[in-house]
């Protein structure tokens, strides 16, 4: 291997690999790693948001409950889901399975791939801003395993409205960060342009949010992504199944309630 | 008899009130949206409220609290829970130190115990002066510590908001402050607690879509901009300017996001009578 190739990519270029089009979305995420999938549709209050995914499958041979953030293979698929940006009737959407997956015991995987929620004038009338707290208090409840995989973008409260999980992991080349680094820069220096400047300081790649305890693994991307995948979902639903419930939440919240700065690289 | 028939309005000659005030007097504030100019000591007297326009100045939690607690019955806790920087931000140390020194606090949120008619309360107030009232780390610690205080000695809580969001500078650590204080209050009212939350302007961003929208009873200020993105985000976006009084408090109200809008002299009433209909 040439030193070009084994040198690891800067944080802007994880932030354009993450927003890669030829990158694997949700649809094939679901295909390889799971069987029998159903998608069911619609928040029961308003309508369907294309943007979330969500339905049952079966993990070896076990039913779980599958939601994440769709942006689309072409045009108009992203048109359809809007790039991603998800509307508070995909996140009611998202609550409502969850909700189930409780009821009947399955464990919810979550795959975030979104560049935020979306910024518009139906999305605020009908209350984004409570779309998204209710979707994160129901997380914290849950009394089934969560495990929350961000798989390309994991862009602001738009990403964290479904990644309140017991164990949270990263791809190799996905970025999570409090906002897109377009829009940190042009809030904090009002110069969208210094993005590039602005993915150095925000620490967003797997790597950094590794080494400050902000996340718990890293998948790597390659050819054994998937097989990987399948491993670790195995092995941490075993272990996380043999909690009860009451620990499982107990522990869930300890999980966010201990990030309070204090860890140092 | 009626619940605040009990409760009278006279707190004229509060001297916790009146020492604060003494703090402001002699310069003049320009009304941001009449573009008045208003003494501060006038200001004073109103509660922050324009005399000619009616339009809601932010309040300092100091003053916030005296206007809402009997005479003497807050206790400050946590004060010294401050940001530690966690990703080295360039330029932030600097900028915690000045908001510091402006505002004697060591970040955005004050947190307290008082008494308002007698009853009990855990009260927040998030300080939209220091650092638009972002929510990092300390904020977000403080938030939940209160939480957990009023769950564990049974008070209820009311946090009053005014925020830009999530801050900037604390990168995800701050961003996880969402799920740290939705989790919390979630596990205070699923074990009965009484949460009110209280939005003033602004409420926006990280803070509007965590904590701030999950009160049990949701409050507002006239007028007060809650949203999740900006209205400046949202114009970027779609490329339209956008309706008059779109995300303000009316607004919110009229969508069904909110119970009620709340003018600042019936604060204290208010919030009075919601404690004691839930002591009864
Ligand atoms: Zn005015």
């Amino acid at each position: 291997m040439s030193e070009a190739l084994a040198k690891e990519p800067t944080a802007y270029e994880r932030v354009q690999l993450a927003r890669k089009s030829g990158r694997p979305g949700i649809t094939e995420f679901i295909h390889r790693l799971f069987d029998d999938f159903i998608e069911m549709h619609g928040d029961r209050l308003y309508r369907d948001d294309p943007s979330i995914v969500g339905g049952i499958a079966l993990f070896h041979n076990r039913p779980v409950t599958v939601i994440g953030h769709r942006k689309g293979k072409n045009t108009a698929e992203n048109i359809r889901c809007n790039f991603g940006m998800t509307s508070p009737e995909g996140y009611r959407k998202g609550r409502r399975l969850m909700e189930q997956a409780e009821k009947f015991k399955r464990p919810v995987i979550t795959l975030i791939d979104t560049p935020g929620a979306y910024p518009g004038i139906e999305a605020e009338s009908n209350g984004q801003s409570n779309a998204i707290a209710e979707s994160m208090a129901c997380m914290s409840r849950l009394r089934v395993p969560v495990i929350a995989i961000v798989t390309g973008e994991g862009s602001s409260g738009g990403a964290l409205a479904i990644a309140v999980a017991d164990t949270v992991w990263m791809l190799e080349n996905a970025v999570y960060s409090i906002l897109s680094p377009e829009g940190f820069a042009s809030i904090l220096w009002k110069d969208a342009k210094r993005a590039p400047e602005a993915c150095d300081c925000m620490k967003l790649t797997a790597q950094d949010l590794k080494g400050y305890g902000l996340i718990d693994g890293i998948i790597e991307e390659g050819e054994l992504m998937y097989s990987d995948m399948d491993l670790m979902l195995a092995t941490e639903l075993e272990r996380l199944s043999k909690k009860r419930p009451q620990v499982l939440v107990a522990e869930r919240y300890q999980h966010f309630r201990k990030i309070d700065g204090l860890y140092q690289q | 008899m009626n619940i605040t028939d009990v409760f009278t309005e006279k707190r004229k000659n509060l001297t916790s009130l009146l020492k604060l005030r003494r703090t402001f007097e002699g310069g003049q504030r320009e009304c941001p949206k009449c573009h008045e100019m208003a003494e501060t000591a006038r200001l004073t007297e109103t509660n922050w409220i324009c005399p000619k326009c009616h339009y809601y100045f932010p309040m300092a939690p100091k003053e916030r609290i005296a206007l809402l607690c009997d005479e003497n019955s807050f206790r400050e806790l946590y004060s010294s829970v401050h940001s530690r920087d966690p990703l080295q931000f360039p330029d932030y140390g600097k900028k915690l130190a000045e908001n510091r020194k402006r505002t004697g606090q060591q970040d955005a949120f004050v947190a307290g115990v008082g008494r308002v008619g007698h009853i009990r309360f855990a009260v927040g107030v998030l300080d939209g002066r220091f650092m638009m009232g972002s929510m990092g780390t300390a904020a977000g610690e403080k938030i939940v510590r209160l939480t957990e205080y009023a769950a564990k000695r049974k008070l209820p809580l009311v946090i009053f908001s005014a925020s830009g969001g999530a801050r900037m500078q604390e990168g995800l650590f701050s961003l996880m402050q969402m799920a740290k204080t939705s989790a919390a209050i979630e596990k205070f009212k699923s074990s009965g607690g009484l949460f009110i939350s209280y939005l003033t302007n602004p409420t926006t961003g990280g803070v509007s879509a965590s904590y701030a929208s999950l009160g049990d009873i949701i409050l507002a200020e006239p007028d007060a901009l809650i949203c999740f993105a900006g209205p400046r985000v949202i114009e970027q976006t779609i490329g339209q300017t956008l309706p008059e009084g779109f995300q303000h408090a009316e607004f919110l109200l009229e969508h069904g996001m909110i119970d009620r809008i709340v003018e600042r002299s019936r604060m204290r009433q208010t919030i009075y009578k919601l404690l004691k209909l839930h002591q009864m």
